[in-house]
């Protein structure tokens, strides 16, 4: 809500924090004449462009797409991940969620396995390791059948899709009271889990992401649904429990063996 | 430097096969000793650097991103084009080919075209290998949908997401070979030169966007895949650092930029609502299969409705003109882009359009929910109506979309033969680029088609005929050129940070968006042009002494990266302009006004202008030469477009 | 390590820990809640001190209740164990507080489980441990006359201090000496802060269930479009309404009726 001439004024605490290995601080700024049409990020484009007039060093955050399916852009305002809106990216964040006068605290996703960069900006490349250790399908380019050649029931195509939507944008680390990144890991290994190209890896897949989930740091998964309140493409508890299904079973009654990571 | 496009002789259904067999092999034993260079992970750097190391070269592998999947092609909507014809519904590689020269206004090459036809069947093929959850239809089987330009329905698509999932694909098969260690992935860091050094590519100039660091590599090609230079608009549909800088840099160390002037105007975006936007959003043009494109029949209906004085619902059914419908009745609402954004334009110019600044069209699906029901509506648009809301606060179910052309893409590019190499030796350009297979507009769901088929069937080929040339010799950054390329790009940084002025880089960049939008953008004219290119002869200036660039480099420094990318925006808009004003037809997404044909469409000049303008950079401030690839046709006849 | 070890040292397998302990003891409630419903037959305590006679003289049930305590105490560190990692997951915290929507029992876990924890020393202390490895309780002897069924109840003392029970016949009459847990537990629910602690203390019961026994399931990976609701229903209805309610009230009903 707006003040009479349609715009806002709000006070903003915003972590600043140099790098990794410094400490960081709240520091107040004033956003003043904000518009309710804007979305939250170019509200702090329009801070940071008044800071830089002002021979000040601008707030560091990450964002690009600024549509919601890049999942670069993160920031925890007033207590919830991308703000206080269900199943949106801060960048699809618009201020007229918010009020004018009121003051709005910005923080970095706090996850040990997601160190600060800057400010607001945060390491999440554990994501991309995870992926690494056993996010795909092993075919090579060429040298693959039709694409019709098998069938999909559209219901399994469809959870499939469903997973597939996270853009690993990391709200589920943040909500998380553990900050456990079951959400993630789980969206990732199930859409494969569920199609019929991702058999022959299943119940490898499992084990080496599960693993090197473990080796970043995560906490574990109270199943609080934090991250499913949280999660901008609203990506469902159903997976954690899909995949701990997979995991046990491969672990109790499969004859993949994978190689731990040593934890140390 | 000649400009030989390397076309293969013979038929042009034969040509591809014949090339890959002419084509010289690297000894598998050989691949690993070849150290490849792929700069950004979109759908063609991922494809194109996963492809490589499957095949044994080692890869370096860079974005600026913090990592590889949020590289803009995940942004992509709509779909994916391929000639698989699994309607039944007369659709083959000749047709995709055919409609790709015609949508491209006749300004693109055949030979490139018909190979990207050729390809797109292999592509779908892949996806699915890799896990894309294509919608399906219940039978198991992959769905399709039609899409602008084309009367075959041959899009595939993942719900509103396919860049994402075609980006993931490509992503999860770089992580495996990440995994595998053959690709060495360098994220958060942004190439700022390419090193070129007796006449050869030899390496890139990278700075480490945590650290600052300046670091050198070296490798026996190096591969540009970083996508288009829409944001030298300010406002368009691409991603915040999407920038031309990669790009632009090997241009400046020789590398023809091809068809500068060639953007495509997206007709179905959010509109602008006000001076603090700082992107715009694209609403994927599948909307236009169930949408009805309208606006008020005359001035006064619409200044009432913008007044606020009548409601949308008030206004009566034969008071709406659905202009697309009625204009181009065999096409309707799926003209191509550029003609559906054209008239939106004209609409407006007329004082028709709609929205609190006027600046806007109606795209209503009330027929649509009428007909189909919400739930269908919901299941196949549900995705982009929820984005439309949150941005306008308007709920599409319950009123039209207001909808406006934006800038979305970039056909020019870097001027590359028929093996994407560019004219400098070891210097390749892959996806949107490169300038080679759209002409002067692109068609819907061809960007993706485009961006895979580069990466995943066309270089791995392409790429083994040069590393085979060349031989499996070491390469390292020794040569005397790495240094002076490492000096340079210190020295422009130095400079860039030297500037304490009073006016910040976003503020030129949104100027320099102006001017471009305003004289060449979707109508163009001499006048104009000339006009733009004082003033942005006058920005540069200005932005050398008063630009205000904070910071140190020895940090994470986002004012320091834009005042770069900002940098050579404003150059690039120079040669926009350039280009704008040397050619003086028509075709496709280049409208200049006088150059049209009675009924207001665009009218091309084949006699003068069937060619490539390639541009070549000759120092800073002199002006770049031009040289000329002619556009031969053996299998189309140039006609004029008619979606009537 | 063996591949076992491994797959309960990892974040998955510890909760599957958590959660196979957990059902056992909720599936334990539920008989406990079954015997202890004895209390509330009005015959001077007799079928309800046969019955803790019987669960302490039973050799497979003790095999059981050993089993039982082994659950509480692996329940307990592994909780410790994972909310220790957990906070390390978080070394920095938020200023501001979460305000995600979420149920107040699945953020409060590991607080529930301290309650309960802290009731199950006292509730086992006061009754477990003095009924089996002290003298304070005392013993009644029921005389049951066989024909008439009709049963008188008295005060015992035993000659030997380590008396357990006895079960004798005569003159047509039943005559069963046995430790008289049930003067305990009447004595003891007509404490009113003793009370409190058990109202308090199934309160927190109720709400560990109320999210405990579906996690469990999550945990194991059993949930399905179509069996979720039941289990839903379960833990809500049997475990963090029915159980808990049962426990509360035989503290409530002995202190009401110690009132008297």
């Amino acid at each position: 809500m707006s003040n009479a001439n349609g715009t806002m004024n709000l006070t903003l605490k915003v972590w600043r924090q140099k790098n990794a290995q410094t400490d960081g601080k709240f520091v107040t700024y004033k956003a003043e004449n904000i518009s309710p049409d804007m979305s939250f990020l170019e509200m702090l484009d329009v801070v940071n462009e008044s800071l830089i007039h002002a021979k000040g060093e601008p707030i560091h955050f990450d964002h690009d797409c600024r549509e919601g399916i890049c999942g670069m852009c993160s920031l925890y305002i007033n207590g919830r991940p991308h703000g206080p809106k269900r199943a949106i990216t801060t960048c699809q964040l618009h201020m007229r969620s918010f009020t004018d006068g009121e003051t709005i605290t910005i923080e970095p996703w706090r996850a040990a396995a997601f160190p600060v960069v800057k400010d607001l900006a945060v390491d999440r490349s554990a994501f991309d390791r995870i992926q690494q250790a056993g996010g795909y399908i092993s075919v090579n380019t060429g040298g693959v059948p039709d694409a019709n050649e098998i069938p999909i029931p559209k219901v399994i195509a469809d959870e499939a899709f469903n997973s597939a939507t996270c853009i690993q944008c990391g709200a589920c680390v943040a909500a998380c009271k553990n900050a456990s990144a079951m959400l993630f890991v789980s969206a990732k290994i199930n859409q494969l889990a569920l199609l019929p190209q991702g058999q022959p890896e299943r119940y490898r897949r499992v084990q080496t992401m599960v693993a090197q989930m473990d080796h970043e740091g995560f906490g574990s998964c109270t199943n609080t649904g934090a991250c499913e309140a949280e999660c901008p493409k609203e990506i469902t508890l159903t997976n954690i429990a899909r995949m701990n299904f997979d995991f046990f079973s491969a672990k109790l009654f499969r004859e993949e063996e994978v190689q731990e990571i040593d934890n140390n | 430097m000649s400009l030989d496009s390397k076309i293969p002789q013979g038929p042009l259904a034969e040509k591809w096969s014949k090339h890959k067999f002419n084509l010289k092999l690297v000894n598998p034993a050989n691949k690993r000793k070849y150290n490849v260079i792929v700069v950004g992970t979109g759908l063609a750097g991922a494809s194109a650097a996963a492809s490589l190391a499957e095949l044994g070269y080692n890869v370096t592998a860079f974005c600026f991103q913090d990592s590889p999947r949020r590289a803009h092609s995940i942004a992509a909507q709509g779909g994916i084009n391929a000639a698989k014809n699994y309607r039944n519904d007369g659709d083959s590689v000749y047709r995709l080919f055919y409609d790709t020269i015609k949508g491209g206004d006749y300004r693109a090459r055949e030979a490139n075209v018909y190979r990207l036809a050729e390809v797109s069947v292999n592509i779908i093929d892949q996806c699915v290998a890799q896990g894309v959850p294509f919608a399906r239809e219940y039978g198991g089987l992959l769905d399709n949908r039609s899409f602008g330009g084309a009367q075959v329905s041959r899009t595939f698509y993942a719900r509103g997401q396919t860049g994402q999932q075609l980006l993931l694909g490509a992503f999860s098969a770089l992580n495996r070979q990440i995994h595998e260690g053959k690709v060495k992935m360098y994220t958060r860091t942004e190439m700022l030169d390419v090193v070129v050094a007796d006449g050869q590519a030899k390496g890139i100039i990278t700075r480490n966007l945590k650290t600052g660091a300046i670091e050198t590599h070296a490798g026996h090609a190096v591969l540009l895949a970083t996508g288009g230079y829409s944001n030298v608009f300010f406002l368009s549909t691409n991603a915040i650092g999407s920038n031309v800088t990669a790009a632009w840099r090997a241009h400046k160390r020789g590398a023809y930029f091809a068809n500068p002037c060639y953007t495509q105007i997206h007709p179905t975006c959010i509109p602008v609502s006000g001076d603090h936007q700082s992107k715009l959003t694209l609403m994927s043009e599948s909307l236009r299969n169930d949408g009805r494109v309208w606006a008020p029949k005359t001035v006064e209906i619409a200044q009432k409705l913008r007044k606020g004085e009548i409601k949308i619902d008030q206004i009566k059914e034969e008071d709406r003109d659905y202009f697309l419908e009625r204009k181009y009745p065999s096409f309707g609402n799926l003209v191509p882009r550029d003609v559906a954004s054209r008239n939106a334009k004209e609409v407006a110019d007329e004082g028709r359009g709609v929205g609190s600044s006027g600046l806007a069209v109606y795209l209503d699906f009330a027929e649509s929910i009428s007909r189909l029901g919400e739930d269908t509506v919901r299941a196949k648009y549900g995705n982009l109506f929820d984005m439309y809301y949150q941005i306008t606060d308007e709920n599409p179910y319950k009123q039209p979309m207001r909808i406006y052309p934006a800038v979305h893409y970039t056909m020019g590019g870097l001027w590359v033969d028929y093996n994407l190499s560019t004219n400098i030796q070891g210097l390749y350009a892959l996806g949107e680029a490169n300038f080679s297979d759209h002409g002067a507009n692109r068609l819907g769901a061809s960007a993706l088609m485009q961006g895979l088929a580069d990466g995943y069937f066309v270089i791995p080929y392409t790429l083994g005929d040069y590393l085979a040339t060349i031989g499996p010799k070491p390469v390292d950054t020794s040569h005397p050129a790495f240094a002076q390329t490492k000096k340079d790009v210190e020295a422009y940084i130095a400079k860039l940070l030297s500037l304490r002025g009073n006016k910040t880089v976003v503020e030129y960049h949104r100027e320099l968006g102006h001017i471009i939008w305003e004289y060449c953008g979707m109508a163009r004219s001499e006048e104009g042009l000339i006009k733009a290119r004082g003033l942005i002869q006058a920005l540069k200036d200005d932005f050398w002494k008063n630009a205000i660039v904070m910071g140190e480099n020895e940090e994470i420094n986002a004012s320091l990266e834009r005042a770069g990318r900002v940098a050579d925006f404003i150059e690039l808009g120079a040669l926009m302009i350039e280009d704008a004003l040397d050619r003086r037809e028509s075709c496709g997404g280049h409208f200049r006004l006088e150059s049209q044909t009675p009924e207001g469409e665009a009218l091309r000049d084949d006699d003068n202008f069937a060619y490539v303008a390639a541009w070549e950079y000759t120092g800073d401030n002199q002006p770049e030469v031009l040289h000329k690839e002619d556009l031969v046709y053996e299998n189309v006849k140039l006609t004029q477009r008619s979606y009537k | 390590m063996s591949e076992l070890k491994q797959t309960f040292n990892s974040s998955l397998g510890k909760k599957l820990i958590m959660a196979l302990t957990g059902l056992f003891l909720s599936l334990f409630l539920i008989v406990h809640l079954g015997g202890n419903l004895l209390l509330f037959s009005n015959d001077d305590g007799y079928s309800f001190n046969m019955y803790a006679n019987f669960l302490t003289h039973f050799p497979p049930i003790e095999v059981i209740a050993y089993l039982l305590y082994l659950a509480i105490i692996v329940h307990a560190i592994y909780a410790l164990v994972l909310t220790i990692k957990n906070r390390k997951a978080r070394s920095v915290g938020y200023a501001v507080a979460t305000k995600s929507p979420v149920s107040f029992s699945s953020k409060n876990m590991g607080l529930l489980g301290s309650i309960l924890l802290v009731f199950i020393v006292i509730h086992m202390g006061d009754f477990w441990y003095k009924y089996k490895f002290t003298h304070d309780v005392g013993y009644k002897e029921y005389r049951t006359d066989i024909t008439s069924g009709e049963r008188t109840v008295t005060d015992f003392k035993p000659e030997k201090p380590d008396f357990e029970h006895s079960l004798s016949y005569a003159d047509n009459t039943e005559i069963t000496r046995v430790k008289d847990i049930h003067s305990r537990v009447a004595n003891s629910f007509s404490i009113l802060w003793y009370v409190v602690i058990y109202v308090i203390a199934m309160v927190a019961l109720s709400f560990h269930l109320l999210h405990g026994f579906e996690s469990a399931f999550r945990t194991f990976g059993w949930v399905h479009r179509k069996y979720l609701p039941i289990i839903k229903f379960v833990g809500v209805w049997l475990f963090a309404v029915i159980i808990p309610l049962g426990f509360a009230a035989m503290p409530i009903v002995y202190y009401l009726q110690s009132l008297k």
